[in-house]
This record gives C-alpha cells, structure tokens and sequence, in this order.
C-alpha cells in the first residue's frame, strides 16, 4: 500500500531521471570537433592515469592556439571511468553515440582497452592508445602509440645479458597477474631460449594487484641469486606496487650491481612518490625519458611545467614528463595532422591518413606511424635510476624500431598479417 | 645456538661503531709513496668502451696506488666530465682541470662520463681494494665487507694478500681469507684451490655461494677431488643459510602481524567496543599517512639539520589530526546512528569516499614521497641472506608501544573506564552520570587516532597515496572479527597469527593462494566460534 | 496488516487495480515504446531513444534486479549482505562461459579454445568448462552456481547463528577471496581481463542494435516478472515470517519456528536473482571481470536499496536507477567532484531517510492528507539491537 504510492512516484522519477538525459544528450554548438578523453580520475589507476589527462588537455589547448584543426577548435569531452573497467565500456559508447567525439584518447591499462574495444569497433570510432603493451593485437580502430613488447622488453633482456649489463645467465620475471606482465614474460621466456638460456635459471612469480608486501619475494630473490650466476630480475610489476618492492630491496641489501632489475612500468610519474636513494642504479626501459636532453624535450617540458602552473595543478611545484605522457602528446599531434590531411574526421580516412604520419618527438627521433601496423617507429632507451627519480641513459637503440605487435617468440604468431584485419 | 651468535654479532657491531668513533677521533693521515695517475691513465680509465676501461682500472689496482684513490671517487660520484679529450673535475666551487688541477670554467658542451652499473661495480671494488690498506680499521672493514660480495678479480689478489699480512684485526683478517680464497678458487695451482674450497665452507654468504655453484658449470672446474671439496662446502654453506631463512620467515610473519594490529587496533575500539563499523577506518590511517608526508615538508622547510626526527614529530601530530577528524566525524554524522551498527557502515563509507576525493583534490591522485630518515633505512645484516629491515623492526617495537599505551587507557584511566561502561550499558552509565555523548566522541577520537598512527606506521614501508587505506579495511577487520570483538588480548593473537600464518603459507602457495586460505580459515573460523577467539562471557539478548 | 484482507485473490494482495496498472504501463514503456523509439524512429528524431541511453538502462535494469535481491534479505529478512557482488559476478562468469564458446574460431589465435587459454598454452578445456557450448545448460548454471555456493555458505552460517555484523564481514571476506581466486591467471577465468570481445549470442550477432533490444526486453521483462515474485514472496505467510525475523528472531524461536529454513530459503533465493541478473548484465556491458566482485561494489549495493527505501521492494529498484543515473551524470558533469556527491548521498540518505526516497515520499503524502490510515509497515526496520 505505500509500495503502491511508491510505485507511482517510482515512475515518476524514472521518468524524470530519463528526461534528465534526453537533457544531457542535447550537444553545444556544432563548430567545434570534439575529443574524447577516457582517463581514469579515481580509483586505483587515477596514480598514472591523472597525468595524461592534463597532458592531452595541454596539447589540445596548444593545438587549438595555433588555429585548431581544419580551421575549427578542438573541444576536450573528459569522463572519469573511475577504474572500474565496465564503466570503461560504457563511457567510451557515451563519448562516441552520445557526445559523438572524433576521436578518443584514453585508457591505461590492457583490461580497459580490452573492454573498450567492440565499442570502437562497433561504432566504427577510433582509440588513440598511449601505454606500453603487451602486443598480441592489432585492431583497425586503435592506434597503439606506446611499445610493443618488441620495443621494450626485449632491447631490455639483452642489454642485461650484454657485457655492459652485467652479462646475466639467470632470470626472475617478475610481475603482476595479469595480461601485459604475462604476454610479455612469455615472449621473454621464449626469447631467452633461444639464446640458449634454461628453464632452470628462469624464475617466473606473479603477485596480485595492491601487493605490498615483497618481504618474501625479495628473499626469494636472494635465494635464487645465490644460485651460481649473474641473476638479474625484469620486473612488470604494475602501479603502486612498484614502491613497496623497491623499498624492500633496498633493506635488504640487494644492490644494484648485484641483481640489477629492469622495469617497465617504472617512470618518472611512478618514481614520484619515492625514496630514490636505494633504488639507484636500477633500469627501466622507456622510448621516452625526461632526462634526454634535445632542445625539442627542453621546449616541451617548459611547456608541461608552464601549463601545470597555469592550471594551478596539485603536481606544478615538480612537474614532470614521462613516455606514457610523450605518446599522449605524439599521438594527439599526429590524429590532428591526419585529420589535416584527410581534411575530414572520418574514421576510415583519417585511419588512411595516419600512415607513415611523422612527427619529431621529445625523445629527440621522429616518430613515425608505421604504414599498416598502426604502431609507431620509436627508439628504445635504457636508463639507469638517479638519487632524484630521474633516469641516466646508459644505453639506446641507433634509431626508431618498427613494432611487432605479433611477436615472433610466440607460436603461430609468423602467420598474422602486420596489418589489421579488414 | 644461533641466537648466541647472532647477539655476538651484534656485540661487534657496537664495537665496531664505537671503534669507528674513536679512530675518526684520532685519525691521522699520512700519504702513501705512490704516484698519482697520470693523464695517460686517467683518460684510459674515464673514456671508451667499460672493458678497456674496466682493464685500465685493474692496471691501477695491481699497482697497488692509493693516490688513484681521489680520482676513481669522483668518477663514481659521477664529478667528472669529458669535452673531447679533456676531463674535467666538477667541485663545490665550480670545475677543475681534472690533470693539472687548475681552476677553470666548465665548458658549456661537458658531458657526463656514463658509469653504468658493471662500472661502477668496478669502480666500488678497485676503491675497497686500495682501502684495505688504509690505517683505519672501520675502513678496511667496510672494505673488506664489500669485497667479499664482489666478483673475485685476480689483479687485486696481491693488495690482499698484502693486506692479510699485515691485517691485526683478527674479524677482518679471517674475512680477507675468504676474500683470498674466493680469488684462489680459480688459480692454476690445485692445492691452492683445494684449500681455497674449504675455506669458505665456513661462510654463511650467498655470493660465495653463487661463486662456488659457478664453479661446478660446464666452463668451471675440472678436477674431481675440487669439485667433491666445493660440494662438501655448498653444503655446509646451504645448511648455514636455510638456518637464517627460517628466522627470516618468523621475521617476516612478526612484521605482517604488527602491521595488521597497528591497522586493527583502532578499530577495535570503534568497532569492537563501539559498535559502529568504521569503514572510513581506512581513510584514517591514510590521513595519519598524508600528515606524516607534511611534517616531513616541514621539516626539510625550516629544520632541514634536523631531519630524522620528523617521523618522531608526525606521530603526535598525525594522532592529534586524525583524532580531531575523528570526533568531527563522530559528532556530525555517527552520533545520529548509534545502536544502528549496520547503517554506520553505509554512512562511514560516504564518508571514506569524501575523504579520498578530498585528499585529491588537495594533493593531486598521485603518490606523495615520504621518506624514510636515515635510521629507518637499510638493516642489520645477520647474516647475507638475511637482513632485518630497521623500518620494519621500528614498527614491531612501535605496534607493541602503541598496544601498550592502549591498554593503559582502557584499563587505567578514568576516560577508559566511561568507555567500558558506556560499551557495556550505556543508560546505566548515563544514570550515574557519565557524559555519554562526551564519550563517544572521545572513543571515536582515540580510535581514529590510533588509526592515525598505524598511518604513520605505513607511510615508512609503502605508498602513501588516496587509496592508501582500501587495501587494509578487509584485513583489518578481519583481525577484529578473528580476535573477538572488544578483545584488545584476542587482536594482538589474530593479527600475529595472521601474520605468521600467511608467510609460512607464501612460502609455498605463493601470495594469492595465501590469502585465499587465511580468509576461507577466518570463515570457517567464525562459523565455529561466531564470537572470535575470545568471546566475552555472558548471554546477550535480541 | 496484511492479514486484514484475507479474503483477497493473489492478485490484489500484490498489488490494489492502480499498482498493477502501472505496472503494465511501465512494461510496455520497457517491451514496446523503447524498442519502436529506438529501432523504427530514425536517429536525429526528437522523440529517437539512443543506443546509449537504452545500454544506460539496460544497465540499470540488471542493477535494479540485484536491489531487489538484497532488499529480500536486508530489507525483509534483516540479513546484511556485503557479498551479494559475488553472486551477480558468478552469474556473470557462467553466462559469460556460454558467450566465450560461441566465439569458435573468430579469437586472436582462431584457436577453439578462449584467447587468454591458449596464451596459458592449455591445450584443452578444464573440466568447469564441460557442456558450456550449450546453451540451455548455462541457463541452469547461472541459476545453480551462486544457489548452490549460497546454500552451502548459508547453511553452516545461519546454522551457527551468525547475524549482523559478522554475518556482514564475512561476506565480505568470501566475495574478496572469491575476487582474488579469479584474478588469478590459472583459475581459467581470464584473469583480471576476464571475459570480453563476444561476438554472438545463440549464433546471432552480438553488437547489433536488435539483439542489444531483445536482451532489454527479456531484462524489463526478468525484472517486473521477479518484482511481482518477490512481492507474492513477502506478502505471503512466509515473508511474514521473515519479516518476524528481522524484528525479534528469537521470539520467532520461541513461537516454534526454525528461522534457518525461512533464512536459508530467502538467502538461496536472492543469490540465484543475482545469478540471473549478472547473465543478462554481461552480453549486454560486453565484459565481465573479477573486479565486480570488489568488496566496494558490494557495499555499492546495499546502498542502492538503502537510498530507494529498504523493505518496499519497488524502493530498491528506484535506488538502484537513482545511484547509478547520478554516478553516469556527475562522472561527466563533474568528473573531479563525483565522488563527493556519492558520499554526501550516503551520508545524507542514512542521516536524513532512514526509510530511502520512498519513505520521504511518504512522510510528503502523509503531512499533506493526515486522514488516511498510514501503514507503519516500514517504521521498524532497523530495530534490532543486537
């Protein structure tokens, strides 16, 4: 009986409530293209993600200074999908059937573009991807602007195995549970077969997400160090667990030089929050540090810090850039000159004219989109930690390297096309 | 035994700090006869590739040059700079000519010499081996400790065999013997290896280790009578080792439980003796974390000299600040909801979502650093494959204080007893004139406060970040629920067991499988006894 | 009281003319006006209902059906759940298994093994997986998977007497294990990807805007059928004892009966709504993962039935819209802010209406005609002071 009032007034509201976004689907003025931007705000993710929101706001707005694209102003849409990877799905179906964006710039993490994916491809709409992955896709609606496993995690192995790297023989893959940090110790695996490197001196261990407690693992690591050769340990451990670990390192006196570790997802941003002073002489490998002095990375990282002061930023009293943030900037930069090129947004043409896209990039190459892949030709640099979270590059690659999102260390992979499938 | 041994160590250790003090003290330093390096060398040793280099560095050490010492420390302290052929020496003043020594300008075009990990190994290495000979003792000691970890390099044996000689201190003399042996291992002469395989039979060292397994591959020793000698003494160096492993594991699983009762004992006083279920509790500790993180601002502000003792100053700081956010929270939302337990939960969860988006908002999304002071930094080495982390020690000693101070309040004084009253008959204690309202607040103060602190706690071993506290919630009442509710006896049991329990299980399970069986035992647990391990006695009624 | 009508037929004890007849308006809004506005009504029309928005309310709908669920057991039983995530997440992954299989050859590594199996290199299924391919037999699984692991949970739970609290915290500590079980790679469920990239549903096109409608409809339809179930459920002589219960279950002892058969039967009950709620959520969201089963989107849950009104059924419905219309509104509108209008809601709705947006609604209807006999049915929901 008051469910019945209730009901009543139940439909009332849900009438209401669809009204209210009828009201939210009206667009503003049609003289503007507009931008997707899907970044994560809260949540887990907002630690990475936050960073390359600001940065794709900065570049819209310096695009939109030097007189926009196609004579018009680009117009950021920004959503928080909030780390929840359906809320993903279903932000990314709002900015293209609801606030019809050219164009998306977003995610982190594979999960998230996983979810995303059949919205683009459905909606025919296109995905600008900014993060080292871990390569095993190739879809014609994404441009994947970070590395493949190829442009990473192998120059990475064999630095460390290189006379300079310490020579390792025996290797911890070290990484979270899921998809990226598997894939990519998988190829590992198989890539350090093939230089005649066993099982046995191959430790392989995952820790779930939010792991903070590596008092274990590292003693692990010892133990497994003690075990009769250089040991060296690659480390895809994701996000804030990155802290936890090192600190443990350090207090256990596991020196650099002994069992060196290389990251992947360890940068600059990651670095932030930390005590650096144990962890120097650690590596990461990026195609993108800060420390790369080139006047084009000096003028950009003036740029960043100018516009983080402008903004009144939580982060403009230490400002700092890293590669996720550089292929945030390349690939918002080369759908701007694609659009130019192809004089439309449309999905197809702007996709036909991305290929061979060059643009000349922080890291101090010109980056150039590969014509069918949809992955960018990108140099590869090994950097050593500093006392002030910065990176010292002890080694690079001579030039851009072309991506092979089907890496060749896993099997049946000779057989896909380097293009995506029409 | 092993704990007789490990005291003696530790009695050394004083020694050895002690003797440093007095040395430094009387210290005098007299220069060897020796050359400095010349340009020749110094280019060969700073430029080209890191082999010729390193070669170039194993030429100075054979001769055996203390003078190289100078040069080959600014090369690791990255001082040195290079335009063309030029080196340059970068100093607090500005940059010297790194061979005649001249004050000049440094060019604008100087770049850095690139030591990377292999050099400066090297590097660290050739500069403990040329201190060995060091008048010093502390030095020759730190000296000696360095190289045992290293890689054994033939061209330094002389200098230790000169040192060993000469060596008056017996520790670090036995030492430079197992150095000696390891470089011997390699060396033409069979007996000598013999000997040298036995000899670290008596090391409880896992790079020896590695050296001697090194051995037993395909490009190592050939002789059977080596190899049966360097087996017979992996042996005895594995039984020493697993010794300390399992120390290691008690260790770890101590330190895991202080962490879970630092997180669990506030809320065993807003839950467990309040009733209302915090799940802002979390947030608190986070909150105690960011106001460690503004101390130590502070602190490199305006008393930078003095800057181990910020995490001292943030412990009451960080008490007094969440206890405050505590009683605001208390009076502008719980009080409305007391005898209402489950909807405190919905409420605090609103809560916790505003304060990790406030903290947003205030300090961005990103991790802040917080760093540990000195003290909290490295270990005492037991042994090389255990090291008892300082930080982690200093929380086992801080959770037991914490615990101790807690139970004097609830048992002692006067607040903890209007507390216990209140728990257990709150019109009563109202009749006889408590102030209950007064108390509540003053409970979910403490509570929150001591949440406050667990926070400080956490910002010395990992991230402090808006979801610092997320990841404790589950863990922490877990520990409240197991322990028995407003039990402080059973959490301090819980969380140890707890803690023990799952790195016993890590160790073989691996860390997600532990996990899942230490809550699927609490389940069960609670089924058994709904009332945790120590249930007050008496009969309740719905 | 309910038990002034005895002589009414079930149909007027559910519901008086003017409820059923609202009722049916509102399912042939769902079944017939959305399908014709979005389907036969060209895009750019005004009256045009998007894709968008009909996925929003599909969503919305599968929300609606797990607020129902809990509001059984919280609202009537007085049984918190923080674990009712699980269900809807096991009936997802059941659902979700079904849809893996029907991907055949068209994966990665056109494998007829799922991608993230052959990327484990599995070489066949595990046994779970048996008879997955077939449709009727996931229906079944749906509904069995979360039943059973309800019955079983429930039984030595309410058999021990735990309630409350405890009762709350280890639920929450079973759908956190069962969250950190399916991360695991080498559980076979994906990992922390779990499930996506569906591509048909009983061998039709998936991501085409008529199947995306007939999964709304069958959603509109699963949800009025179980609110009228539930509503026959609570009103009968059984959900008066659950009723008894969540007020004084020990007098319900006393009065001879046994309040683990009512409890149990309701628990089961409720997870198996949720089973079904989670297999229509994933072909319709495309992804189903183990962070559904976050101990968060739990407690998310029983907020939502807490906003709309615990103990009124249609209430936890309407919480459910209204949470979620408000999170999809603000996450764009304010998306640095949105987190601080979740919390106020939480904190103002427990503050402020005890009873939800239905029990306002009321306390609006009643000051404004004092007359009528107001039922007091919803007062006394939360007064067990354990």
């Amino acid at each position: 009986m008051n469910t019945r009032r209730g009901f009543i007034k139940s439909v009332s509201i849900i009438a209401a409530s669809i009204a209210m976004m009828g009201m939210v689907q009206i667009a503003s003025a049609a003289d503007t293209i507009k931008v997707g931007i899907l970044h994560s705000l809260s949540g887990t993710m907002a630690i990475s993600e936050t960073a390359l929101k600001d940065m794709a706001l900065m570049t819209i707005d310096e695009i939109n200074k030097k007189g926009g694209v196609l004579g018009k102003q680009l117009e950021p849409v920004v959503v928080d999908p909030a780390s929840d990877w359906p809320l993903f799905a279903t932000k990314a179906r709002q900015l293209v059937s609801q606030d019809k964006v050219a164009v998306t710039f977003g995610c982190w993490t594979s999960v998230s573009r996983k979810s995303v994916l059949p919205v683009y491809k459905e909606l025919n709409s296109l995905l600008f991807y900014p993060v080292q992955y871990e390569g095993e896709e190739l879809e014609k609606n994404v441009f994947y602007t970070g590395a493949a496993p190829n442009q990473q995690a192998i120059p990475a192995v064999e630095y460390l195995m290189s006379k300079d790297g310490g020579s390792a023989k025996r290797f911890v893959l070290l990484g979270t549970d899921y998809v990226y940090p598997r894939t990519t110790n998988k190829i590992l695996r198989a890539f350090l077969h093939s230089k005649g490197i066993k099982d046995d001196d191959i430790m392989e261990t995952y820790t779930p997400f939010g792991h903070s407690d590596y008092q274990t693992i590292v003693a692990d690591i010892k133990k497994f160090a003690a075990g009769g050769k250089k040991t060296a340990v690659v480390s895809t451990i994701n996000g804030d667990s990155n802290v936890p670990f090192y600190k443990e390192l350090g207090n256990a006196g596991l020196k650099a030089k002994d069992v060196p570790v290389v990251a992947f997802s360890v940068g600059e941003e990651e670095l932030r929050g930390v005590d650096a002073k144990p962890l120097v002489g650690h590596l990461a490998a990026w195609n993108y540090f800060m420390s790369i002095k080139n006047p084009t990375n000096k003028a950009w990282i003036k740029q960043w810090s100018d516009y983080a002061k402008a903004q009144k930023l939580p982060t403009a009293d230490k400002p700092l850039t890293n590669d996720p943030m550089e292929a945030t900037y390349i690939g918002i930069h080369m759908w701007a000159q694609a659009v130019e090129k192809a004089k439309s947004t449309d999905t197809d043409k702007v996709i036909a004219a991305m290929a061979g896209q060059t643009f000349k990039a922080p890291g101090g190459f010109t980056s150039t989109m590969d014509p069918s892949n949809h992955h960018l030709h990108k140099p590869v640099f090994i950097g050593e930690i500093k006392e002030d979270g910065q990176f010292k590059v002890v080694w690079k690659t001579k030039g851009p390297v072309k991506a092979q999102p089907w890496s060749p260390f896993i099997e049946g992979n000779d057989k896909k096309p380097d293009h995506p499938a029409m | 035994m092993f704990f007789t041994e490990v005291y003696k160590r530790k009695l050394l250790k004083i020694a050895n700090i002690l003797m440093l003090i007095v040395l430094s003290l009387v210290a005098v330093f007299t220069s060897h006869n020796a050359f400095a390096l010349d340009a020749k060398e110094k280019l060969a040793l700073s430029l080209g590739e890191n082999e010729a280099r390193i070669i170039a560095l194993n030429k100075v050490v054979l001769k055996g040059d203390a003078q190289a010492m100078p040069y080959l420390q600014s090369l690791l302290d990255d001082a040195v700079k290079v335009q063309g052929e030029k080196l340059f020496l970068v100093t607090d003043e500005g940059a010297k000519d790194a061979v005649t020594d001249a004050e000049v300008t440094l060019p604008e075009d100087a770049e850095d010499i690139v030591n990377n990990n292999q050099m400066r190994g090297e590097l660290e290495a050739s500069i403990a081996a040329l201190n060995l000979l060091s008048k010093d003792s502390a030095t020759r000691l730190e000296a000696v400790k360095l190289l045992q970890g290293t890689e054994a390099n033939a061209s330094r044996l002389a200098l230790i065999q000169k040192a060993e000689n000469t060596e008056s201190q017996p520790e670090i003399k036995s030492m430079l013997g197992m150095v000696r042996a390891s470089i011997e291992l390699t060396s033409d002469d069979k007996a000598k290896r013999l000997a040298a395989a036995e000899a670290l039979s008596t090391s409880a060292n896992g790079g020896i280790k590695q050296m001697l397994s090194a051995r037993l591959g395909a490009d190592g020793e050939k002789d059977p009578e080596v190899i049966a000698a360097i087996q017979l003494s992996l042996k005895k160096i594995d039984s020493h080792l697993a010794t300390y492993e399992h120390i290691g594991q008690i260790f770890t699983g101590l330190s895991l439980g202080s962490i879970l009762l630092l997180a669990a004992l506030g809320l065993a006083v807003t839950y467990g003796l309040m009733g209302v279920i915090n799940m802002a509790h979390g947030e608190m500790m986070m909150i105690g974390a960011y106001a460690t993180f503004l101390v130590q601002n502070l602190f490199t502000k305006f008393f930078p000299e003095h800057f181990g003792w910020y995490l001292v100053t943030a412990i009451p700081v960080a008490f007094v600040i969440t206890a405050l956010v505590g009683v605001v929270i208390e009076r502008t939302v719980l009080r409305f909801l007391y005898g209402r337990p489950l909807e405190t939960l919905l409420a605090t969860w609103g809560v916790s979502l505003i304060l990790m988006q406030g903290v947003r908002s205030l300090f961005g999304a990103q991790n802040v650093q917080v760093e540990n002071p000195a003290w909290m930094s490295g270990g005492i080495e037991m042994a090389s494959n255990l090291s008892l982390p300082y930080n982690r020690i200093y929380i086992i000693v801080f959770a037991v204080l914490v615990l101790l101070l807690m139970w004097l309040m609830i048992a002692k004084t006067r607040l903890g007893l209007f507390i216990r009253a209140v728990t257990q008959n709150r019109s009563m204690a109202s009749c006889t004139g408590v102030n209950t309202a007064k108390v509540d607040a003053l409970a979910f103060g403490l509570g929150s406060g001591i949440a406050g602190l667990a926070g400080v706690a956490l910002s010395q071993i990992g991230n402090v970040g808006p979801t610092l506290g997320q990841s404790y919630i589950v863990d922490s009442f877990m520990v409240v629920v197991l322990g028995g509710v407003g039990q402080l006896a059973g959490a301090v049991y819980a969380a140890m067991g707890l803690g023990i329990l799952s790195k016993f299980l890590e160790g073989f399970a691996g860390a997600v499988l532990a996990k899942i069986f230490i809550l699927v035992v609490v389940i069960i647990f609670i089924q058994k006894r709904p009332q945790g391990l120590f249930a007050f006695k008496g009969r309740q009624i719905d | 009281m309910q038990n002034h009508y005895p002589q009414l037929t079930i149909l007027e004890r559910l519901y008086p003319k003017k409820g059923w007849g609202m009722l049916l308006g509102v399912l042939a809004v769902l079944c017939v006006l959305f399908p014709i506005l979005n389907l036969i009504v060209p895009a750019g029309n005004v009256l045009h209902v998007s894709d968008y928005t009909i996925a929003l309310i599909g969503k919305m709908m599968c929300y609606g059906i797990v607020a129902l669920a809990i509001d059984l057991v919280w609202g009537y039983t007085g049984i918190l759940s923080l674990g009712h995530g699980l269900f809807f997440a096991l009936g997802g992954y059941a659902f979700g298994m079904y849809l893996m299989r029907q991907i055949g050859l068209d994966g990665s590594y056109h494998s007829h093994l799922p991608d993230f199996m052959v990327f484990l290199d599995w070489k066949a299924y595990p046994w779970y997986w048996k008879f997955t391919e077939h449709f009727w037999y996931v229906l079944i699984l749906v509904m069995v998977v979360p039943g059973v692991l309800a019955f079983i949970f429930g039984y030595f739970a309410f058999r021990s007497r735990i309630k409350g609290v405890y009762f709350s915290i280890i639920t929450q500590a079973m759908t956190y294990a069962f969250m950190l079980l399916f991360f695991r790679n080498e559980t076979g469920f994906g990992g922390n990807n779990g499930f996506t990239d569906f591509k048909r549903l009983l061998d039709i096109p998936i991501a085409t805007p008529q199947m995306r409608m007939t999964l709304f409809v069958v959603t509109a339809l699963m949800l009025i059928g179980l609110l009228v179930l539930s509503r026959a459920i609570v009103t009968s002589k059984f959900g008066r004892v659950l009723t008894a219960i969540r007020d004084a279950e020990s007098r319900v002892m006393f009065s001879g009966y046994n309040p683990l058969h009512y409890k149990l039967t309701i628990w089961t009950f409720s997870a198996v709504i949720c089973g079904i709620a989670g297999a229509l959520y994933v072909p319709q969201i495309g992804i189903i993962n183990p962070s559904e089963m976050s101990p968060a989107n739990s407690i998310e849950i029983a907020i939502w039935s807490a906003v709309g009104g615990r103990g009124t059924l249609v209430g936890a419905i309407l919480g459910a819209g209204i949470v979620n219309g408000a999170k999809s509104y603000f996450t764009v509108a304010f998306p640095e802010y949105w987190l601080y209008f979740l919390g106020l809601i939480f904190i103002l709705v427990t503050l402020y209406l005890p009873q939800g947006v239905l029990g306002l609604w009321e306390k609006l209807r009643f000051k404004k005609q004092t007359k009528t006999s107001v039922e007091q049915s919803t007062a006394n929901i939360e007064n067990q002071h354990d």
